[in-house]
């Protein structure tokens, strides 16, 4: 972006929306709306509180055990359906199903299954992470130049290099870019799981400053949310960065 | 130029040639379609054939059944005297889309088949660079395929079926992927590369300037379904300038003689 002769960073368009959110929040106008600068001053003593750092603690944990399971679950799951046509037909509908699925409605079934304690959230996590983990990857096996599996059986390949030293490897775009989608579906899990727990971690903070009208914290939280999934996603980009040049490669 | 056959019926002996690759009783159909009929063959050894035959007339079947990569729905195949079923490490395939591993530099992919034979690394490497040089890719070691054209690619995948010193190396339409210079380029390459490997080579073609200016003993095949219709040897002197092939009357009269052959096949 250019602005009159300069170069402008891209993230200079949040400042101008920062900027109009502080206005608007000094007008008055919407209760629910205070102006940006307090927000930002919430979230400085947000940080700081005991009860912020226990919630991120535990809210932190349910999402990552939630993300390793739908990952060493979701990849050997997708590479089967990608490989074996048997596999694919009996679990395809049902991927298809729960990935386009309102995962929301449920969450109260999971609540009677897992109790009202973490192993809800993360179940949620999971619920939300791994159909489009699977999907992805078995996108990326579907890929795969069959003579690059030909070339690996025809150099003796056992089916433990052919999986280990090709099929991952082939597939390890489609792979990433999945587990950058389940990311971002993830974090959606844990905060839906949570606010219908409704006592855990960040469900618990989201329901007392939004039952206590203290909008400045609500709007804090909500940013240190979106800004956590930006980074995890941004960071798995990078790594999908590296691996792009061979994306492209196949046909 | 010299016709061994013309008959099915006449199977090729040839005096004085030990086949290494012996092709009895083939057979192949994909549904309906019937792609292999009843296909004996020989190949002797040290030599280059090549099958040479339009399309749809079973020629990558029968050099996939012969590498292992196809199951054939009857016949059998001996290499050196032993039936085979499956690939093995006495034949090397080269594919027409290369099949290299674009996540992995030129040195990892021409030691892939050491590697997945579980030698070590510093020794793989050694024989890897060595067959680098031979193909004429020296200084490209450490570059991806993506970084490299048709020709070079396909010299990678050549190098890596060399290097794992198998006796019959299978190739596969090798330069239908590649561009006209560098095609003549890599033609002339094989040429002098066959003289410094005692190696046999079978060598699947569509292109009948390239079966004569590279083979010992070309096999035609008829299609629909594939048989083999007749079995040529032209008698070229390659020893001398490989640029001076292309205005041999020999070679000249035989492409003639084998597009006169196939010419009915096309409509």
């Amino acid at each position: 972006m250019k602005l009159f002769g300069h170069r402008v960073p891209m993230m200079a368009s949040l400042l101008v929306w920062c900027v109009a959110w502080e206005i608007i929040g000094r007008l008055d106008l919407v209760f629910l709306l205070p102006p940006f600068s307090d927000v930002l001053a919430a979230a400085v003593d947000l940080v700081q509180t005991q009860s912020w750092q226990d919630a991120t603690v535990t809210t932190l944990r349910a999402f990552v055990i939630g993300m390793a399971l739908s990952i060493v679950i979701g990849i050997p799951l997708g590479i089967l359906m990608g490989r074996v046509k048997l596999g694919d037909e009996t679990l395809g509908m049902w991927v298809n199903i729960f990935s386009s699925a309102p995962l929301s409605a449920l969450v109260p079934v999971l609540m009677i299954l897992f109790g009202f304690g973490e192993k809800t959230i993360v179940a949620a996590v999971f619920l939300f992470a791994i159909w489009i983990i699977v999907l992805d990857t078995r996108a990326g096996v579907r890929h795969i130049s069959p003579s690059l599996i030909e070339m690996a059986r025809s150099y003796g390949a056992s089916h433990r290099a052919l999986y280990g030293k090709i099929i991952l490897w082939a597939a390890l775009p489609e792979i990433l870019a999945g587990i950058r989608l389940g990311l971002i579906r993830g974090v959606k899990g844990v905060v839906i799981g949570q606010l219908l727990v409704a006592i855990v971690g960040y469900g618990a903070l989201f329901e007392t400053f939004s039952r206590n009208f203290r909008m400045a914290e609500f709007w804090a939280l909500t940013i240190i949310l979106f800004a956590f999934a930006l980074l995890v996603a941004e960071l798995i980009e990078k790594v999908e960065s590296k691996v792009a040049f061979y994306a492209g490669e196949r046909q | 130029m010299r016709i061994v056959t013309l008959q099915k019926e006449a199977t090729p002996v040839p005096e004085s040639l030990e086949s290494i690759v012996e092709v009895r009783g083939i057979s192949k159909n994909y549904g309906d379609v019937e792609a292999l009929r009843d296909v004996d063959l020989d190949f002797p050894r040290g030599k280059l054939t090549s099958l040479l035959g339009p399309s749809g007339c079973g020629k990558t079947t029968l050099l996939k059944i012969i590498a292992g990569l196809v199951k054939a729905d009857c016949g059998t195949i001996n290499v050196d005297g032993k039936l085979v079923s499956a690939p093995g490490p006495e034949r090397a395939f080269v594919f027409q889309d290369f099949a290299l591993m674009p996540w992995a530099t030129v040195i990892r992919n021409v030691a892939f088949g050491l590697e997945l034979r579980g030698v070590a690394r510093s020794e793989r490497e050694d024989k890897a660079r060595h067959y680098i040089v031979e193909v004429g890719l020296a200084g490209f070691e450490n570059k991806y395929p993506h970084e490299l054209s048709g020709g070079m690619r396909q010299r990678v995948g050549l190098a890596r079926a060399l290097a794992v010193n198998a006796d019959v190396l299978l190739l596969d339409e090798p330069f239908s992927a590649v561009d006209e210079q560098n095609r003549r380029k890599f033609q002339e390459d094989l040429i002098r590369l066959r003289t410094n490997q005692n190696k046999t080579f079978i060598f699947v073609t569509h292109s009948i300037e390239e079966a004569v200016y590279i083979s010992d003993r070309i096999v035609l095949l008829s299609p629909r379904p594939g048989r083999i219709s007749r079995i040529i040897e032209p008698e070229i002197d390659r020893s001398g300038d490989p640029e001076l092939i292309h205005r041999d009357g020999h070679y000249l009269d035989t492409v003639e003689e084998i597009w006169q052959g196939l010419k009915q096949y096309v409509e």
